[in-house]
């Protein structure tokens, strides 16, 4: 009775896995930082309304901040769905899975992009 | 020769797992912080997505989501409070994993403790963010 011991003896370690963990850590602390002034830059408007929320996010600095909270929400979320569905999803399942990650990914930070542009370059719009 | 394979690793012992540790506060962060990051990735993301597309659609259908937010009074606001709580919990869970990361903390009276207070700290500033935001409602 042997082990899989000999299948993988021999070849090393998987050779990548710090760059994925690193950009995890890189992408936690932008996330801290950004979240939170999301969060705090909405708590100090005046109140949620349409005309209140579309100045606050058609001024330069919040408009590229929010872009950036975006792109790195949406990197940091794509690395760690990933690695939950490494740990409990095996063989066709997970491939399928993982499409499905990049879709859902690109899906929402393509959305989230167009609309905060859409936002910043035609003003508080009206209608 | 598949099956094989797998009948020879089923008849091997198997590593002890979650069942037979006794259960404390660092296990629960742990598990809880995954679950977390899960739901914000998703119902946090088409919570924040929808919101930012109703924006961009103009008035009447940013409207009509705040009002879907709010006029289920309960559903709207359980799952507005669970996302913060979330991003709060993930967010606490996050710095303990960067203190971790560095090699620190893992004595068991500190890891119980910032475990303990990763969670407090999480239903603190969740109770916080919505005093504010109740605050101005009225």
């Amino acid at each position: 009775m042997g082990t899989q011991l000999g299948t993988v003896r021999g070849l090393g370690s998987a050779k990548e896995g710090a760059h994925h963990w690193w950009i995890q850590r890189v992408t936690a602390f932008g996330n801290l930082l950004l979240v939170l002034w999301f969060i705090i830059s909405l708590l100090r408007l005046s109140s949620l309304d349409y005309g209140v929320v579309t100045a606050w996010l058609a001024a330069p600095i919040p408009a590229v901040l929010m872009a950036l909270l975006v792109i790195n929400v949406c990197w940091h979320f794509r690395l760690g769905l990933q690695v939950v569905i490494e740990d409990y999803l095996h063989g066709g399942n997970r491939i399928l899975a993982l499409g499905a990650l990049h879709v859902w990914t690109f899906l929402m930070g393509g959305l989230a992009l167009y609309s905060i542009f859409k936002i910043a370059f035609t003003g508080a719009a009206h209608g | 020769m598949q099956g094989h394979i797998m009948a020879v690793r089923n008849a091997r012992p198997l590593s002890p797992h979650l069942g037979i540790y006794k259960w404390g506060p660092h296990m629960l962060v742990s598990i809880m912080n995954r679950a977390m990051g899960v739901g914000l990735a998703t119902v946090g993301t088409l919570g924040f997505v929808g919101w930012l597309v109703a924006l961009a659609s103009g008035e009447a259908a940013y409207a009509d989501f705040m009002s879907c937010v709010t006029s289920c009074y309960y559903l709207g606001y359980l799952i507005a409070i669970g996302l913060t709580f979330a991003f709060f919990f993930h967010m606490l869970a996050g710095i303990r994993h960067f203190v971790m990361d560095a090699g620190a903390g893992f004595e068991l009276k500190a890891n119980r403790l910032w475990s303990w207070l990763t969670l407090g700290g999480a239903v603190v500033l969740t109770v916080g963010t919505w005093l504010i935001i109740f605050g101005k409602a009225v």
